[in-house]
């Protein structure tokens, strides 16, 4: 076998050529990559606020200014990252006077297919959530993007999330109807055609909104105050 | 028919080789003859997956241009200092190092355009038109005609897709480059924009561009 | 047009008088009562959209037969039933517009493409309805409720639509029931499902008319008998369990058995002689294995009704069920021990 040329040519060539090729590539890619990521990341770090400024706006109508908060595992509002365990993150907005407008919250569960990730608005002062954003939606086209029509959005205008008295839970859970069949402004809306998709979107904003509005609640002291504090 | 090639020649530069016929055969092959879509039926996978509308299937195609184009170019200019045992794995690195910058560049430009290509612009690096045009052409052929390759092969691609592209996206979707085309109540085929949607539209181009070969091969 | 006379062919050799035209016209004939029964529940829109279906599927057919420059294959029937049985498992309000390209889809992908009656991998009929589902969701789920008083004179808007347009859908969009109990949780009557007296598409409501139909046609063994028996035991005693460990999540087997598309599917879609396994055994796992899909899809799925995939899955693997199960040639041994 060894008379075979292609398998002659390795010994002739030598380990310590390729290492030393190898490597020289490997150097000359590493210095091509660093260049771009130093030349580039400021512009990224800026795209990726702007989008996400751009949903909490969206959710939350009128307001100027955006600070994002940590909570906490223990029920704790922070502004910076604290602890171990990842967080979630919310986005009280403030407006021009620095009055607290709203609350931004996330939420995020399974679809009709696959991830559903969404951005709802809550207001502390009315109680009731007052807008809508679809962050990341793989549901299908023409059916279950349905959700990010203005006829679905319009649930979330003002949308019932009052707490009890001893403010620990929401005294009526969200709930999705039939298409037509809301009475009560707690009830969402539901889509016909797209059924599962839009009682998808009623169970993750009730799930999250269970767990976080409680809290907020309880913190809104921070959240109102921590803006005038600064200026 | 053709000219004789001068494959033999020296190095005569970058400018002199585009006014030779070969290099100006170089470029074009892959545009057409060689499409890397319609005749080699290579790179299916970004091919089928994110030519759901015009704008994805052409940026889509235009960042593969690029990766194909440097690579080919860096590759070619090393051709000679490569060992032959290790030429794929440097291939390899070659073109992950494009890629990564690639991605960059399109968060750099737009989150949204990222969004919507997705894990693919990472999968650009397991297309096989770059690791083939690496291997058959760049690794044997001077950097301009590599460049040339590249360059041909790539928009080769991106025409592609395009062609793929605009048919789900103005059935799919009554779009055309997120413009609005078809008339307001037209019923959106949803299953052009969805994945059996590039298969079928695919398997149609594919039809249409053999049936024309097959008959250009007759008159001939 | 003269015939060859020259056959070259393996056995069998000796023919009995049962042609394929034959089989299909009693085919055709054991869907009438079905699809008569249909346009008697949803009126002149049902008529028209399973009239559009088997017309446009004969014209396809006859149409890619020239392309090719064939002799047409319209007569043997085949066209007309796939065409048929489209029409049947479609909403009956359905634009016509889209019922003509599920048919050519049929015809031409479903068929055609794979070499023309007797090379299909799945059930044509199926293909073209499954096209129609993932292209038009919100067209193909939408009902129209059973009965209405001016169904033989007012036929819906949408199905007359503009080709290529939305269909307008006037009123509410009633619903089947299976979707009402998938999304609402209302149990339909067993009668009512029973003789069809309930929304869905237009032929595949009456339980009745088209367990007639094939009875009728395996009497005549023209239908292997076993893979409706399997597909409809499998129903039974699957979702009968589930409706043991837990009555109130999981519904009745009577009614998972009556409602929907599964008579229809069972009896004369499953039974495709191309796309189902030829041995006996093979049958019986087949059958077997579309039930168990049908009430996995029902009952954990997304959708509310899971025939039509559960039987275009299994027609896919049909070969192997066959290849799994192959008779032993005669004079072999059984798997020679260890060679």
């Amino acid at each position: 076998m060894s008379e075979h040329p292609t398998l002659d040519q390795p010994r002739s060539t030598g380990d310590k050529k390729m290492l030393i090729s190898m490597t020289a590539i490997g150097v000359i890619c590493a210095f091509f990559i660093v260049i771009t990521h130093q030349g580039t990341l400021d512009k990224i770090a800026k795209n990726k606020a702007e989008a996400l400024d751009r949903a909490v706006y969206k959710v939350l109508p009128g307001i100027s200014k955006i600070t994002p908060f940590y909570v906490g595992t223990e029920g704790k509002l922070e502004e910076k990252p604290f602890g171990d365990k990842p967080q979630q993150k919310i986005y009280a907005g403030y407006d021009s006077t620095g009055v607290l407008k709203g609350i931004a919250i996330q939420g995020s569960g399974k679809g009709y297919g696959e991830l559903l990730s969404l951005l709802y608005g809550y207001d502390p002062n009315t109680q009731k959530l007052i807008g809508f954003y679809v962050l990341e939606s793989k549901e299908t086209p023409g059916i279950g993007d349905k959700i990010e029509k203005e006829s679905f959005l319009a649930n979330f205008k003002a949308l019932d999330v009052s707490l009890t008295d001893d403010h620990n839970k929401i005294k009526n859970p969200i709930t999705v109807v039939k298409q037509g069949k809301k009475s009560n402004p707690w009830e969402i809306d539901g889509i016909s055609g797209a059924t599962i998709t839009s009682r998808a979107v009623g169970e993750i904003v009730r799930t999250s909104s269970e767990k976080t509005l409680p809290l907020i609640f309880k913190n809104k002291k921070i959240l109102e105050t921590q803006n005038n504090g600064q200026k | 028919m053709n000219p004789p090639t001068h494959s033999n020649q020296p190095d005569k530069g970058f400018f002199s080789q585009l006014a030779n016929s070969k290099s100006a055969d170089e470029f074009v092959k892959g545009l057409w003859r060689d499409n890397p879509v319609f005749v080699q039926v290579l790179g299916m996978c970004p091919t089928l997956a994110v030519s759901n509308s015009a704008t994805n299937a052409v940026s889509m195609g235009l960042a593969t241009t690029f990766v194909l184009t440097m690579s080919n170019v860096l590759i070619s200019m090393l051709r000679n200092f490569i060992p032959k045992q290790v030429r794929i794995a440097s291939y390899v690195l070659i073109i992950a190092t494009f890629v990564t910058i690639t991605d960059y560049m399109i968060q750099a430009i737009s989150i949204d355009i990222h969004k919507s290509l997705g894990a693919f612009i990472a999968l650009i690096v397991v297309n096989c038109v770059i690791l083939g045009r690496a291997e058959a052409f760049a690794s044997k052929n001077t950097v301009g005609f590599s460049f040339l390759d590249g360059l041909g092969m790539g928009l080769g691609f991106t025409f592609g897709l395009f062609c793929i592209g605009t048919v789900r996206e103005i059935l799919g979707n009554g779009t055309f480059f997120a413009m609005q085309v078809m008339p307001e109540s037209f019923e959106k085929w949803v299953i052009m924009v969805l994945p059996p949607g590039g298969f079928f539209t695919l398997a149609l181009w594919l039809l249409i561009f053999k049936g024309y070969k097959l008959k250009k091969a007759a008159h001939e | 047009m003269p015939k060859l006379t020259l056959n070259i062919s393996t056995s069998p050799h000796v023919v009995k008088g049962l042609s394929t035209d034959t089989i299909m016209k009693h085919v055709v004939l054991a869907l009438m009562p079905a699809a008569a029964f249909g346009v008697y529940v949803f009126g002149t829109g049902a008529l028209l959209v399973m009239l559009t279906s088997t017309v446009f599927a004969v014209a396809t057919e006859h149409l890619l037969n020239r392309w090719i420059r064939k002799n047409t294959t319209v007569n043997d029937y085949s066209a007309a039933i796939t065409g048929l049985l489209l029409g049947m498992c479609l909403p009956p309000a359905f634009p016509l517009w889209m019922t003509a390209i599920g048919s050519a889809i049929s015809i031409a992908l479903g068929k055609f493409i794979f070499g023309g009656l007797g090379c299909n991998v799945f059930n044509p009929a199926l293909v073209g309805r499954a096209f129609l589902q993932a292209a038009f969701p919100g067209a193909i789920t939408t009902w129209t409720d059973p009965f209405k008083a001016d169904r033989f004179f007012n036929v819906p808007s949408s199905v007359f639509a503009w080709p290529f347009m939305s269909p307008v859908v006037d009123g509410v969009s009633g619903a089947t029931p299976l979707s009402a109990f998938k999304f609402d949780h209302v149990n339909s009557q067993s009668y009512d499902l029973v003789m069809g007296f309930c929304g869905g598409s237009a032929g595949e409501t009456s339980a009745v008319f088209l367990l007639l139909g094939g009875i009728y046609l395996a009497w005549r063994k023209m239908l292997n008998w076993r893979i409706p028996v399997s597909v409809l035991l499998t129903v039974l005693v699957f979702s009968g369990t589930m409706h043991f460990l837990d009555a109130t999540r999981y519904p009745s087997p009577v009614f998972m058995v009556f409602a929907g598309g599964l008579m229809l599917g069972a009896i004369f879609m499953a039974t495709d002689m191309v796309a189902s396994p030829v041995t006996s055994t093979g049958v019986w796992v087949y059958g077997a294995i579309i039930g168990i899909l049908v009430v996995l899809i029902r009952l954990w799925g997304g959708l509310p009704e899971g025939v039509m995939y559960a039987i275009l899955l299994t027609n896919a693997i049909s070969p192997h069920i066959d290849n799994l199960i192959r008779p032993r040639v005669y004079g072999t041994l059984k798997k020679a021990k260890a060679s």
